[in-house]
């Protein structure tokens, strides 16, 4: 059955990325208010879902042509390895670091090792999200 | 601030991760784990040797110190069940690289081993309820999958019922965690032992104790919650059911051993007897289903119960040692079971059929096998000299200074059936006429190597009491006198 | 406030059981959501209900909300929601396997093997 999407498929083209986009906002500034990589991370993989709801798998599969399973992984790895880290300076395991930072443009902002690990954590989110969705889609 | 006391978590994490990366080649899989594995042992071996030398280890994660961030504490209980799982780890991979089959290697198989180490290592380590709350879910996580990989209809009937079962274990996990918080404000294990010394263990407080005897009970397969256990231990391929049989339970059983001993041990009247009789009843299901089944896989799996059931009735006595020979005990009940699983699992590929009564005069052809598993069996039962035997001499003097003689006579005759069942084993198995069995191209070997190589760490374990007994006697000390726990996470 | 609290959780974990007793995996599926929004709501009540500023170290702020109750219910969703997930698969993979979704017929008992 060929169902008209057309209505879906043209907000979808806009709406994916100002979610995207906010998401990644929502994951920066996790740091010092409610957010981070998880929210973040659901976010993103929101937007992608909404992507594949209005359009299918082949075509999405098409535009993000990655192995969703290497994010958790790397994700993963990304957040050990951030952790781990502190091993090296003889501090324990998860003591995080930070230092403040002038930019141009930016102006002050604060560098936080924390940061590394919620990335870690975004890209986990998003692997594992889209690794279901794309499980249980896929075979129809 | 020591790291070494993560570090036993951090490996097989790291282990783990980097073998989601490269699940197409399976050489460099089975090359990466057994290193780590290696290397994990001599981790462990170091760190039960500077707990030994310099009492318990605390780590606060990420410098926030206790109370208020999470602690990481090596005691000498948790290093040495550490070391055990390490090493049962590592013989199981040995038997997992000949039996296991090239679908499952691709798929995940080794990560989620290590996965199911990290976990089952944090548990043992953390000092912290929550955490180990989090640590059993990774254990757990890990050991969902290892159930259902492979995909064979058993496996998933069963898996979606060790799933459930489990799923409202930890639902009741947080909850009882949600009601000790609004009680004592902690959640810190050091922290929270000080705060309900200090009010003295009121009614609320042994209310949660029994709560979180469900809780663990459930995932250690104690009297009335055991009956998941039997079913879903059964379906698995022989590796998987060695580390659930030899692991998993153990870590529920360690959760009541540390909480009954650090937490609530003001109320021992009430909670004690309980758990005692728990683990009496425990030990009369197993030897039922012991000695009932002719299933090889399933006697075993029975025979982990009544091991349960005689662990927490060690616990329940609450005085030296008893606790001496409950640690004894555990560490002797991981080892052997395992050993044994991977025995039964020869026998099994070699004659194709688990049932007993199809099995016989394997001994002529295979005396090598014969003849450990009559050791596997003859040390499971606590004969002497091995292993088995001074962990329940020793529970059993500590039931006779508590003149809890009914236990004592009920551990004694469990003693003399489980010899009965693995017995049974070995007789109907093992002697009698040859029988012809459709030949199949095992590598009998090496399937054999990890499975000696656990009996014979069981022995010495058994010939070496005199050597192993002051780090258990140190582990016993902790338990006894919570303070010395107390003063090295809180530092006072 | 907190007596309401406990009358939903109490509603919560009743319907929770009532579906995980049905014979559908589906139902026991979403029994145990139920029953993992229960546990998250009594975390949340059992830190204690108030009104109070966001737990981070400023000066002028007196009333902060308690941050502990908050990071366990976040760790006990993630973990929910990743067993939820598998379970969801798993039962998905089941139906496809053994062509059944009724509890009934997943015994495992020899008259159904």
């Amino acid at each position: 059955m060929k169902t008209n999407d057309l209505i879906l498929q043209t907000v979808t083209k806009v709406a994916a990325f100002v979610i995207i986009l906010f998401s990644l906002s929502i994951f920066l500034g996790g740091h010092y208010s409610p957010g981070g990589g998880f929210v973040g991370g659901l976010m993103t993989s929101s937007a992608i879902i909404l992507l594949l709801l209005a359009y299918d798998l082949k075509t999405v599969a098409g535009i993000l042509p990655v192995d969703y399973k290497l994010f958790i992984a790397s994700g993963l790895l990304l957040s050990v390895l951030t952790a781990s880290g502190s091993l090296l300076f003889g501090v324990p395991l998860m003591t995080h670091a930070f230092t403040y930072v002038d930019l141009p443009l930016l102006g002050h902002i604060s560098l936080h090792t924390a940061v590394l690990f919620d990335l870690g954590v975004y890209l986990v989110v998003v692997g594992v999200t889209m690794t279901i969705i794309q499980t249980i889609g896929e075979s129809e | 601030m020591n790291n070494l006391t993560i570090l036993p978590v951090l490996l097989p994490l790291l282990t783990g991760i980097i073998l989601l990366f490269v699940t197409k080649s399976i050489i460099i899989q089975r090359i990466l784990s057994m290193l780590s594995s290696i290397i994990g042992i001599g981790i462990a071996g170091t760190l039960v040797y500077n707990v030994s030398a310099h009492g318990i280890i605390a780590l606060a994660v990420g410098s926030w110190e206790a109370p208020f961030g999470i602690v990481i504490v090596a005691d000498m209980l948790a290093s040495l069940l550490v070391l055990t799982t390490t090493i049962i780890v590592c013989a199981v991979l040995i038997y997992s690289f000949y039996s296991i089959g090239e679908a499952r290697e691709k798929f995940y198989y080794y990560a989620m081993v290590q996965f199911l180490l990290v976990g089952i290592n944090g548990a043992f380590l953390t000092g912290d309820l929550f955490n180990l709350f989090v640590f059993f879910e990774v254990m757990l996580m890990a050991s969902y999958v290892l159930l259902a990989l492979g995909g064979t209809k058993v496996q998933l009937r069963e898996t979606i019922k060790y799933l459930l079962v489990n799923v409202i274990a930890s639902a009741l996990f947080v909850i009882t965690v949600a009601y000790l918080y609004s009680v004592t404000g902690t959640l810190n294990m050091a922290d929270l032992s000080r705060k309900i010394a200090e009010i003295g263990q009121p009614g609320i407080i042994t209310v949660i104790a029994v709560s979180f005897l469900i809780v663990f009970g459930m995932k250690g397969a104690i009297f009335p919650l055991f009956y998941w256990l039997p079913g879903s231990y059964a379906a698995p391929p022989i590796p998987v059911i060695a580390l659930f049989g030899a692991l998993l339970t153990k870590v529920g059983i360690y959760s009541i051993f540390r909480t009954y001993t650090l937490l609530f041990y003001h109320d021992q009247g009430y909670t004690h007897t309980l758990l005692g009789i728990l683990g009496i009843l425990t030990i009369i299901i197993g030897i039922i289903g012991a000695v009932g089944y002719w299933d090889l896989k399933k006697i075993i799996i029975y025979n982990i119960i009544i091991a349960i059931g005689v662990i927490t009735f060690g616990i329940s006595l609450m005085n030296e040692q008893a606790l001496i020979g409950t640690a004894f005990y555990i560490m002797h009940d991981m080892i052997i079971k395992a050993a044994l699983f991977l025995l039964i699992g020869i026998m099994i590929k070699l004659t194709g059929t688990n049932n007993l009564r199809e099995i016989s005069g394997l001994i002529r052809t295979y005396p090598v096998l014969g003849w450990s598993f009559f050791i596997a069996a003859i040390s499971l039962a606590g004969i002497p000299p091995f292993s088995g035997f001074a962990g329940k001499l020793l529970i059993l003097q500590g039931a006779a200074a508590e003149s809890a003689y009914l236990g004592m006579a009920v551990v004694l005759l469990s003693s003399l059936f489980v010899l009965y069942s693995v017995m049974k084993i070995f007789i109907n198995g093992f002697w009698g006429e040859e029988k012809e069995y459709p030949k199949k191209d095992i590598p009998y070997k090496k399937l054999l190597f990890p499975a000696v190589l656990l009996v014979a760490i069981s022995i010495s374990y058994g010939l070496g009491t005199e050597f192993v007994y002051p780090f258990i006697s140190q582990a016993a000390e902790t338990l006894l006198h919570p303070d010395i726990y107390l003063d090295a996470v809180l530092k006072e | 406030m907190e007596i309401l609290m406990a009358i939903v959780i109490g509603i919560l974990f009743t319907c929770a059981t009532y579906l995980m007793l049905s014979k559908s995996i589906l139902r026991i599926i979403i029994g145990t959501g139920l029953l993992s929004h229960g546990a998250h709501l009594l975390i949340l009540t059992m830190g204690g209900l108030k009104r109070g500023a966001v737990p981070i170290l400023t000066d002028k702020i007196q009333d902060y909300v308690d941050p502990l109750p908050q990071a366990l219910i976040l760790t006990a969703i993630v973990i929910s929601f990743g067993v939820t997930a598998f379970f969801l698969v798993l039962a998905y993979r089941t139906y496809q396997e053994i062509g059944t979704d009724d509890m009934d017929q997943l015994r495992g008992t020899k008259h159904n093997e």
